[in-house]
């Protein structure tokens, strides 16, 4: 199964506009954020104009509608994983879902499964968004426990070699990224998940960065915590997903409290409704939710696997074309084995803030600075990268006028 | 190309040629800034004689708008009364939250209006504040303590 950009990048409204002056938009940001699609923007529209009202509330017809239009959502989400529906928490981001497991776990009495006391271990690794490290590593303060982490190597990899020595029969938790977001790192998920079964410690997977870009399905993976983010799949913004083993979900504690997660309620005390509602307070952000399902059947009708053959083609294609730019350097794999999309590079002495306005001025969007990956990029030896992401409305044209600019900026600022 | 708006030559120069980088060992006052966003960070001394700005050294990481504006900055305001430099301060200040609406007023700020394309660059904005930030914060500490 082949897919063809051109006639996707129909279904994206934003490649209609130009950018500075009219230049065809180039967008090799979709590491960042991805762009939308006629159909999810149209699904947010049609929940608000149709069918809004505050979802499992009220017992009117549009309560009903609502109601409706997350649960099938849910079951979208669900089936787009591999889970059940009772293993699907919507959050209003992929953070908010780390977060959220760092903090119910916090709250976790003595005697819970993931309580955690001094001297117990928390595996991270350097090349974490610091959205799956700042968490652990200030929930290892609160709790007293111990933050570990896994070294990266200069070409970009987890180093293992002494994977038994950072996964010990102390750890607790592993909370690893599938595909770094700086690097496009693949990581080796069922070596160490055997480690960590072996152990007996809980796995976290930070799949921001894989879930919108490859088949992912969380009952191969032998893991038990899944986060991904809405916006970054052509969804909407304010809309994250926690997957977890149903069994997890309801040893753990809440985090956030309110409306709709209780069961029942006094002045003095309270017990929660089963999972995910013990984890949803608040009327849910419902139009997002409608959006990310409608975004998600979307990606399914292209096909993921599709999707990945793509942009392992464009990596590829990326990877060869800037190697051969002089004083062009590439952070991470410089081949496509266990790799995705996302390229960093450094270029000779220009500044990626430099750069990257350089080839904004051109149309060209790219991410510049350390990417929320700030201990990363100091081990790779630099203070700051450019970054080209693709996803499925790229094409090789974006690649080569990517790399014309690049060649016309060492020209500017040489 | 609407590009030459942002990058005049004076800041390629001053880029290219960064003056007073280079920290003294003596001064009145040590600052680090760093712009969080993208890692940029900067080291500046600066020595403060009887209301005068004597002496402004630093050392830096950073693009050429930070880098280029702190190294103007130390040109226009070493030789200075603080209170001289404070207006050109706040004049540098006011063009670069100006969404390009001034040009600047050359007679106070001499090479410095060169960053007034900056203030259309929303983005580039703190990389132009960078080193003024670092200047303010230094010159308040080398005061107190005075």
């Amino acid at each position: 199964m082949t897919l063809d950009p051109g006639v996707i990048r129909k279904d994206f409204p934003i490649f209609d506009r130009t950018i500075r002056d009219g230049k065809k938009l180039v967008y090799l940001d979709s590491g960042a954020t991805s762009q939308k699609p006629n159909a999810v923007i149209d699904a947010e529209s049609d929940f608000y104009r149709n069918h809004n009202a505050a979802a499992h509330r009220g017992a009117h017809q549009l309560a009903e509608e609502a109601t409706e239009g997350i649960e099938n959502a849910r079951a979208v989400v669900a089936n787009f994983l591999g889970g059940s529906v009772d293993e699907i928490v919507f959050t209003k981001s992929s953070t908010e879902a780390l977060n959220l497991l760092a903090y119910s776990m916090g709250n976790a009495p003595a005697g819970n499964l993931f309580h955690l006391k001094p001297g117990d271990e928390i595996v991270v690794s350097e090349m974490e968004h610091h959205a799956n490290l700042i968490p652990w590593q200030q929930l290892a303060k609160r709790t007293g426990a111990v933050l570990k982490w896994f070294e990266v190597t200069q070409s970009g990899r987890l180093d293992l070699s002494n994977i038994d020595g950072v996964i010990t029969e102390r750890t607790k938790i592993v909370a690893l990224t599938h595909q770094s977001n700086v690097l496009g790192t693949v990581i080796p998920l069922a070596q160490i998940a055997k480690r960590v079964r072996d152990v007996g410690a809980i796995f976290i997977l930070d799949a921001c960065q894989s879930v919108p870009h490859m088949p992912v399905n969380v009952k191969a993976l032998d893991i038990d915590f899944l986060v991904f983010s809405g916006h970054k799949t052509v969804g909407p913004t304010g809309v994250g997903v926690l997957w977890g083993r149903a069994n997890l979900l309801n040893l753990l504690p809440p985090f956030l409290f309110g409306g709709s997660m209780i069961e029942t309620v006094t002045m003095t005390d309270a017990t929660w409704a089963p999972a995910p509602r013990k984890f949803e307070p608040g009327v849910p952000n419902m139009a997002q939710i409608v959006g990310l399902g409608v975004a998600l059947k979307y990606l399914t009708k292209i096909g993921m696997g599709a999707i990945h053959k793509h942009e392992i083609e464009l990596t590829k294609y990326a990877l060869d074309a800037m190697s051969g730019i002089d004083s062009l350097r590439i952070l991470g794999p410089l081949n496509t084995e266990m790799r995705g999309g996302a390229v960093s590079f450094t270029l000779g002495e220009i500044h990626p803030h430099d750069l990257g306005q350089f080839l904004d001025d051109a149309g060209i969007a790219v991410r510049t600075g350390h990417h929320c990956a700030w201990p990363l990029t100091r081990k790779m030896g630099v203070a700051a990268t450019t970054r080209a992401s693709f996803y499925l409305y790229n094409t090789t044209e974006d690649i080569d006028q990517l790399c014309e600019s690049i060649l016309a900026a060492q020209k500017y600022f040489g | 190309m609407q590009l030459d708006n942002l990058y005049q030559e004076v800041i390629l120069d001053h880029y290219k040629n960064p003056q007073n980088k280079k920290l003294s060992p003596n001064y009145d006052a040590q600052v680090h800034h760093v712009n969080p966003s993208c890692g940029d960070e900067i080291d500046l001394n600066i020595t403060i004689k009887e209301g005068t700005v004597v002496a402004i050294t630093w050392d830096g990481v950073g693009c050429s708008i930070s880098q280029a504006s702190v190294s103007v900055l130390t040109d226009l305001l070493i030789g200075k009364s603080i209170s001289d430099a404070y207006r050109i301060f706040d004049e540098f200040v006011a063009l670069m939250q100006s969404k390009g609406a001034v040009t600047g007023d050359e007679d106070l700020l001499e090479d410095a209006v060169a960053f007034a394309g900056v203030s259309k660059y929303p983005a580039r904005i703190k990389c132009a504040l960078l080193g003024w930030m670092a200047f303010k914060d230094a010159s308040v500490q080398a005061q107190s303590k005075g």
